[in-house]
């Protein structure tokens, strides 16, 4: 059964299609991608699903329930989390409390229970706080949990973005660039981290990602969108073959030019940014 | 020298003609005048000497600091030359006024200043007394430099308490007279104005030789104690504090007592409004609003002039809360969707609509118009009724005390990180689940019914309510007092009010002065030291157990798969 399933969702800014009429299905306990051009769609896509846009043609579905057009926190409710391409932490609290802000769907107390905090309030504070220090060992960032989030590491912030995304216990998490900015060993902890969230946690995983090494290693179906309309589906071997792709990349023509032999991603740099595959 | 950036003749140059400028700026204002004639030590130093040559002390220091630290003794000749050039500026400044009549345009270029800036000595012989204090004010600051960081630091902080204690010294003498014993003591240590000579050589030895000793033992672990002797330390300290707060107006008096009650009050506002500001970050500069519907409704619930409802001060209470609480939300609805800038506009139009409409003359059956509300009803407990400042007091320490423990447990709760959450970013904050319109709106309305509350024992307190004082200076002091002390932190509403409305209050001659003060204040608080007087502090939530063996399923990410 598919935990997400896009129908035809079209999304438009003033007179700009940002994206065309996308379907997508996320399978349940699946790792896929979305990848294409920047500007493609892939972040407006993320957005539609999560509330923040609401898209003006098409539906979505969150476990056979449409979704469009619930608030930002309702889709959050209903277990859809995500991270952010540029990191957004909370800058100035502490990692514990950033992923306590991420648990808070999950709890109940409210203004007056606060002021008095009885046993039921100080119970769930507690029980909140060592899921959090969980949360935190589950990342690999014991021991940085009192640090304010803003003087945490580059690698240690996406991360303890993950963690707090995971502290609302997502049925689907939607990560935007996971690796970006990274270095190959960072990449490689964030890829096995990735791995980790559904083999251990069974949570579904909808990643963008611009690493190709990335992308290729761990999805298991991937989309391509390129000017928010999609031009290939499949599996990572597929979709590395796919003529329609290394056009969308390289431009017109290019596939013919590189045609023999196809260009392969196994041997693509890690980043993109100084690869002949990305459209800058 | 050459390699500097800038020669040092020109940083003597321009660091003197700065601080002069500021010393000349102060003199013009009148403050150096005003202040003369308060002493810190008696007919030795005024406050008036300490603001003139604060300034060329501190520059004097700067120069010394930005043009050497391997040749000593030249810092100190450069700081002397800087001392010098303030004081050149300012002899200018005498002499101009010798020349001209400068109070066609500065009124308080008056003799009295000359006088005070000559030293009351002959013109020729005062000019030289002028420069050479400069000069040596310059020096000192620069010799500074010189003094190992203990006996600096020692030396600045002695120094910072003699002027304080000399400033405040109507509250203490006043404090301290109330021992019999202690009374000759006080005649020998204190003056008709400010510390007697001895007094004051007396309390720098004694709190230079304290503070030499803390700052030897700074870093070192303290006494080892268990946990339940902490907790016997930490309930005895309160035990103190609580049983001094408690004394503190019969100690006092009526007239201490009057000033105590409007920093109690302000420190009431200051709660509510570091709910709105500090914690939610939504600016708010109209929030004096909450205070006058509290005190109007108070008034018009009580006051028998009115004649709606006769209601005792306790009858009204709830519903003057209520209707705070009420307009809180009111307000909160419909810039829910506006930030910073924006917001900042919305509400401090919201509060001189206000009170506008109490000085409306279409709302005057009701609110009285100019001439206000009389008559309001006083609080009673039992027989006795709250009239004296004394007595308010303890209303006001209570209403303190209630608010200052909802602000502390909402600080730490489930609501709380979700004010946080949106005062860091609004858009992650909703995507974390966090209902943007009711978490706000409770920010709103906790905010309002602690300026509400103050605003009812405001007008018990003087038992009318006019529209003037509701104007917005009121939530600019609030807001100030909030970033003086530290945004977001609780005792830093505390030692903001006391800066800013308490200092003002005792020293009667700032009042003319006091917005002025205010400004320079607040910026030089912005340069210097951004986080408040008393910055908020994190809770520590990560226990420290690495020692512990990680369960297996726990372990670390970073664990290679492939």
């Amino acid at each position: 059964m598919a935990v997400l399933e896009a129908i035809k969702v079209t999304k438009r800014f003033g007179g700009l299609e940002a994206l065309h009429q996308v379907d997508l299905e996320v399978k349940e306990q699946a790792i896929q991608s979305i990848i294409g051009p920047n500007g493609a769609g892939k972040t407006t896509f993320f957005n539609c699903v999560t509330g923040f846009y609401s898209p003006e043609e098409g539906d979505i579905l969150l476990e056979g329930k449409s979704i469009v057009g619930l608030s930002n926190d309702r889709v959050t409710r209903l277990g859809i989390a995500r991270t952010y391409q540029n990191i957004r932490l909370f800058k100035n609290m502490t990692a514990v409390e950033n992923i306590l802000v991420g648990m808070h769907p999950h709890l109940k107390t409210g203004l007056i229970g606060s002021i008095l905090r009885g046993p039921a309030v100080r119970r769930e504070e507690e029980e909140a706080l060592a899921e959090a220090r969980r949360l935190l060992r589950f990342v690999g960032l014991q021991g940085r949990g009192d640090m304010m989030s803003s003087n945490l590491a580059y690698g240690d912030q996406r991360r303890l973005e993950i963690g707090r995304a995971l502290a609302s216990r997502p049925k689907l998490l939607l990560l935007d660039e996971p690796t970006a900015g990274m270095n190959p060993a960072e990449t490689q902890d964030t890829m096995n981290l990735i791995r980790r969230l559904r083999d251990e946690l069974g949570i579904t995983i909808l990643l963008i990602e611009h690493q190709m090494r990335v992308v290729m290693g761990i999805s298991e179906l991937i989309t391509v969108l390129d000017y928010g309309a999609m031009i290939a589906e499949g599996l990572p071997k597929e979709i590395q073959d796919d003529p329609m792709v290394i056009e969308a990349y390289l431009g017109q023509g290019s596939a013919q030019e590189l045609a023999p032999p196809p260009p392969s991603f196994k041997d693509a740099p890690l980043t993109t940014k100084d690869a002949p595959l990305t459209t800058s | 020298m050459e390699t500097k950036p800038l020669p040092v003749w020109q940083q003597v140059v321009r660091n003197g003609l700065i601080a002069g400028a500021a010393a000349l700026l102060i003199s013009l204002v009148g403050m150096v005048e005003v202040f003369s004639r308060r002493d810190i030590i008696f007919q030795v130093i005024s406050t008036g000497h300490v603001m003139l040559f604060a300034s060329i002390l501190a520059f004097g220091y700067a120069t010394a600091h930005q043009s050497t630290k391997r040749r000593p003794l030249f810092g100190v000749l450069m700081g002397l030359l800087t001392g010098l050039v303030g004081g050149v500026v300012l002899a200018a400044l005498v002499l101009l006024g010798q020349v001209v009549n400068l109070r066609t345009m500065f009124i308080n270029a008056s003799p009295g200043l000359f006088q005070f800036l000559t030293f009351g000595d002959e013109l020729a012989v005062g000019l030289l007394q002028l420069l050479l204090a400069s000069a040596i004010a310059g020096g000192l600051g620069a010799s500074f430099l010189l003094l190992p960081a203990r006996l600096r630091n020692t030396v600045a902080q002695a120094a910072l308490w003699v002027t304080l204690i000399g400033l405040v010294r109507d509250l203490l003498v006043t404090v301290i007279s109330n021992w019999g014993p202690v009374r000759p003591f006080v005649a020998w240590i204190f003056a008709r104005s400010g510390l007697s000579l001895v007094g004051a050589v007396f309390i720098f030895v004694l709190l230079g030789v304290l503070y030499f000793w803390r700052y030897g033992r700074r870093g070192l672990p303290g006494p080892e104690r268990t946990l339940e002797q902490a907790r016997a330390l930490r309930i005895a300290k309160i035990g103190i504090i609580a049983i001094l707060l408690l004394l503190l107006p019969s100690i006092l008096g009526i007239f201490f007592s009057e000033i105590l009650d409007n920093v109690g009050l302000y420190i009431l506002m200051g709660l509510g409004l570091n709910i709105v500001v500090g914690f939610a970050g939504l600016l708010d500069l109209g929030y004096v609003a909450f205070f006058a519907i509290g005190a109007y409704t108070m008034g018009i619930l009580t006051s028998p002039e009115l004649g709606f409802a006769n209601l005792t001060y306790w009858q009204a209470l709830p519903f003057a809360l209520l209707a705070s609480v009420i307009s809180g939300i009111l307000l909160g609805l419909p810039v829910l969707r506006m930030r910073g800038d924006y917001l900042a506009i919305v509400t401090l139009g919201f509060g001189e609509i206000v009170r506008l409409l109490a000085l409306s003359d279409w709302l005057e059956p009701y609110l009285g118009g100019t001439q206000g509300i009389q008559v309001i009803a006083r609080p009673r407990i039992g027989s006795l009724e709250l009239a004296t400042q004394q007595q308010l007091y303890y209303l006001i320490l209570a209403g303190i005390a209630i608010a200052g423990f909802i602000a502390w447990r909402l600080k730490d709760s489930r609501l709380g990180r979700s004010w946080m959450a949106l005062r860091e970013d609004e858009d992650v904050a909703r995507a974390m689940g966090i209902n943007h319109v009711t978490t706000k709106l409770m920010a709103f309305a906790t905010g309002a019914f602690f300026a509400g509350l103050s605003g009812t024992i405001f007008a018990a307190k003087l038992t009318s309510a006019y529209p003037h004082s509701f104007n917005l200076l009121v939530s600019i002091i609030v807001l100030s007092l909030i970033i003086v002390g530290g945004m977001g932190s609780i005792p830093g509403v505390i030692v903001g009010a006391l800066a800013l409305v308490g200092l003002p209050e005792l020293l009667r001659e700032f009042a003319e002065f006091r917005y002025l003060v205010y400004g320079a204040v607040l910026i030089t608080m912005m340069l210097v030291r951004p986080e408040g007087l008393w910055p908020e502090e994190r809770r520590k939530l990560e226990l420290h157990e690495e020692e512990e063996p990680l369960p297996e399923e726990l372990a670390p990410a970073i664990t290679s798969a492939d």
